[in-house]
């Protein structure tokens, strides 16, 4: 970031300000300097601000994701830092924090600073990496995850691969805990869901593929909280699907126990009968459910038992994704369509506000982390997002800024768009 | 010999599912036709002269194999047939690829054997020319439940409220899905038999019912259909045993009293015998499964000439 930039004064008149840690909702003008908001600073800071007309846009602060996969190093050929978190910024999202499954993993410090010195260069956004809970996500042996705290993991994740050893897991927690680490865990048994491709149920057995039983989930979900209750380490449920795990999260919750979860845009908004033409980018672990877990995953957000909604953005190159179905990789991208998905199907469907849609892609997957969550208040960084709440668009294939195009939206449309992006008042997208 | 007029707009053939009775009936009506020719000293009809098709079975099969390319060569078409294990596709040339490049040879049809559900349907949208669907994994193999429900209405009369009863390895089976489409479609009432591991009960939601006790199961049925039980479900967990298996739902003599009289006894083959059915039952009186085997030349003839047909610009009357 220049020094011009940081001291450039930024006017944004006439927007509608949604902001879920001060509980605004209201239309007024809002002024950065240096980077940071500042309160009314008088008619001297207009006549030298650059002004942003904003007037029928919302502000609000900029999203968080839990859950992204940037593929470097190792897969270049399907995403980078710099083409990621190019996505991201055009998605509203400054902060994401990304899976250790790159290639090598990122299972020791070496890797992680070489993650590091790759975003020093190449991100347009904040990314928060990862360090492996077992070696090279193994489950077979504990990542040595002090030192990985040390070289700047915020949290650790197996990615894709779920400990199945509860042993070692218990370990890993007990681990965490002392260090006060978060673990994100994929909760897959992976006995259940050998050469399983879809969610299993009627259309898997009208389409003769190998069923992906939601028991597979809901299992580690419960070892994952009696886990948790025993050894105290706080264990963030990553990509919930299945409408009985809401269930057994809300009792854990209930009980006290420090877990929370997050679910998909994807998982909120379509179901297992998208898998009827056999197009793999309906293809995703955990898979894609009935209507009625889609119907109780909502709830589960609105009644708070899921914390967050995170895109597990998970890019495949089209000569890999475009297989037989069977064939085909796991995985769909979903940063530059997150907030488009989630604002058709739960604002403009489900009637669900604004603002509480901006506390569970912003404001409650920075808490989860540790981070002080993105407000609009004096003082703070000014990560914000404009955004036309009511635009239609059509999610073109040739559209993204990801390198993979492995999205389940193409050709659909989506009402709610981002329309610029700031971090720290400098516009890292605008369109 | 009748002519008809030929009524189907469809190229590809990758499920019934997705067929209107009038369809399947279409499709059975003109497959009577053919087996008339069947028994001819000469057999060959002219009516795909000059066409080329490709039997592309990237898994083994030997009974559907042969079948399909009697039918294309009895109908005068030029047959090639790539197999598996001699594809390029043991040196990694993906599916897509293998098709646009039998399409580049000008072919002018595929018919295709694969172990991955879906394959069939991916490939229409790949590929101009027709695709058959010779079997993909447990989705469907649309030409045996349209040879099953030949045979059924040569046995039977009309299928309308007959009761058939598909037994044994129904998860994994593409001939039961093709043959639950099928036959409800034609208005009998399907059961599903076999245990609980082997014969979900989420089956129901196709509109069949499901048993799990075998005498329960065969005693109204006017058809029992078995279906072969593969060696690998057992190491799997799907049931203990073989022995096991055979002790429940073995289909033997002293059990086909249970049946009604004049029931037929089905299998789409390869059997096991012994295992799901005993020696002397399968060589029984009751037993169509040869009738089945040669019907389904028929049956295949027609699929060829109609999906060839519908390809072109033309459709023509069917030259007998």
């Amino acid at each position: 970031m220049t020094e011009s930039a940081n001291k450039a004064k930024l006017w944004v008149k006439g927007c509608r300000i949604i902001d879920p840690v001060n509980r605004v909702d209201e239309i007024r003008d809002v002024y950065v300097e240096e980077g940071v908001y500042v309160d009314d600073p008088g008619t001297a800071f207009r006549e030298s601000a650059r002004c942003i007309d904003a007037t029928g846009l919302c502000l609000a602060p900029s999203l968080t994701d839990l859950q992204v996969h940037l593929r470097e190093p190792g897969d270049t050929h399907k995403e980078t830092i710099r083409t990621g978190t190019q996505a991201a910024a055009k998605g509203g999202f400054t902060r994401v924090v990304c899976m250790p499954n790159t290639r090598p993993p990122c299972d020791n410090p070496g890797n992680l600073r070489l993650i590091h010195d790759i975003i020093e260069r190449d991100a347009c956004i904040e990314v928060y990496p990862t360090g492996c809970i077992t070696v090279g996500s193994a489950g077979e042996q504990l990542a040595p995850i002090g030192s990985l705290k040390n070289a700047g993991a915020i949290a650790l994740s197996d990615g894709g691969h779920c400990i199945q050893n509860s042993e070692l897991m218990r370990r890993a927690l007990e681990y965490a805990r002392m260090l006060d680490m978060v673990v994100l865990d994929h909760c897959q048994d992976t006995s259940l869901t050998q050469k399983a491709v879809m969610h299993e149920g009627v259309w898997s057995l009208k389409l003769g593929l190998r069923g992906w039983p939601a028991e597979a989930e809901d299992l580690m979900v419960s070892r994952d909280v009696i886990l948790s209750e025993k050894t105290g380490a706080r264990v963030h449920l990553q990509n919930i699907t299945s409408g009985s795990a809401v269930d057994i999260i809300q009792r854990a919750k209930n009980r006290g126990v420090k877990v929370t979860a997050e679910v998909t845009p994807h998982h909120l908004s379509l179901t297992d009968a998208c898998v009827a033409g056999y197009e793999s980018r309906f293809k995703m672990n955990p898979p894609l459910r009935t209507e009625e877990d889609r119907r109780r995953l909502i709830e589960g957000l609105c009644s708070g038992v899921i914390d967050c909604i995170a895109c597990d953005h998970a890019p495949h190159n089209e000569d890999d994704k475009d297989m037989e179905f069977d064939y085909a990789p796991f995985g769909v991208i979903g940063l530059e369509t997150a907030f488009g998905v989630v604002l058709t199907h739960l604002h403009h469907e489900e009637g669900i506000s604004l603002i509480q849609i901006l506390e569970w892609m912003s404001s409650a997957p920075d808490r989860i982390l540790g981070l002080a969550p993105k407000s609009i208040t004096e003082g703070v960084p000014a990560d914000f997002i404009l955004f036309d709440p009511a635009e239609d668009w059509e999610v073109k294939k040739d559209g993204f800024l990801s390198i993979s195009r492995n999205s389940p939206w193409i050709g659909r449309s989506l009402k709610g768009r981002v329309r610029a992006t700031y971090l720290k008042g400098r516009e890292v997208y605008g369109g | 010999m009748e002519t008809e007029t030929v009524n189907w707009t469809r190229k590809h053939l990758i499920g019934l599912e997705d067929l209107s009775r009038q369809e399947i009936e279409l499709i059975l009506s003109m497959a009577r036709s053919f087996k008339s020719t069947i028994d001819r000293s000469r057999k060959k009809l002219p009516a795909l002269r000059g066409k080329t098709i490709v039997n592309l079975f990237l898994e083994p099969s030997t009974r559907t194999r042969v079948a399909f390319e009697v039918s294309a060569k009895r109908l005068s078409a030029d047959v090639i047939t790539i197999l598996g294990a001699t594809s390029s596709q043991v040196k990694g040339e993906t599916l897509k690829d293998t098709a646009l490049n039998i399409e580049a040879l000008s072919a002018d049809m595929i018919i295709m054997r694969h172990s991955a559900a879906g394959a069939p349907l991916y490939l229409s949208r790949m590929v101009d020319i027709p695709i058959i669907n010779a079997g993909d994994g447990a989705h469907e193999h649309p030409t045996q439940g349209l040879l099953d429900a030949f045979t059924l209405m040569e046995h039977l009369g009309s299928l309308q409220g007959k009761r058939i009863t598909i037994l044994g390895d129904i998860l994994f089976s593409r001939v039961a899905r093709s043959n639950i489409w099928a036959l409800t479609k034609l208005g009998a009432s399907v059961c599903l038999a076999g245990p609980t591991t082997l014969v979900p009960d989420a089956f129901r939601e196709m509109g069949v019912d499901v048993c799990h006790n075998l005498r329960e199961a065969v005693t109204d049925a006017d058809a029992v259909m078995l279906l072969r039980i593969q060696m690998e479900r057992q190491s799997a967990g799907h049931f203990p045993s073989l022995g096991e298996y055979t002790s429940m739902y073995g289909l033997n003599k002293g059990r086909s009293d249970w049946l009604k009289p004049g029931a037929i006894i089905m299998h789409p083959g390869p059997i096991n015998r012994g295992v799901e059915i005993d020696s002397d039952l399968a060589d029984s009186d009751r037993s169509v499964i040869l009738n089945q085997v040669t019907n389904g030349i028929a049956v295949r003839m027609a699929v060829l000439y109609l999906c060839m047909a519908a390809s072109e610009p033309v459709a023509g009357a069917l030259p007998l």
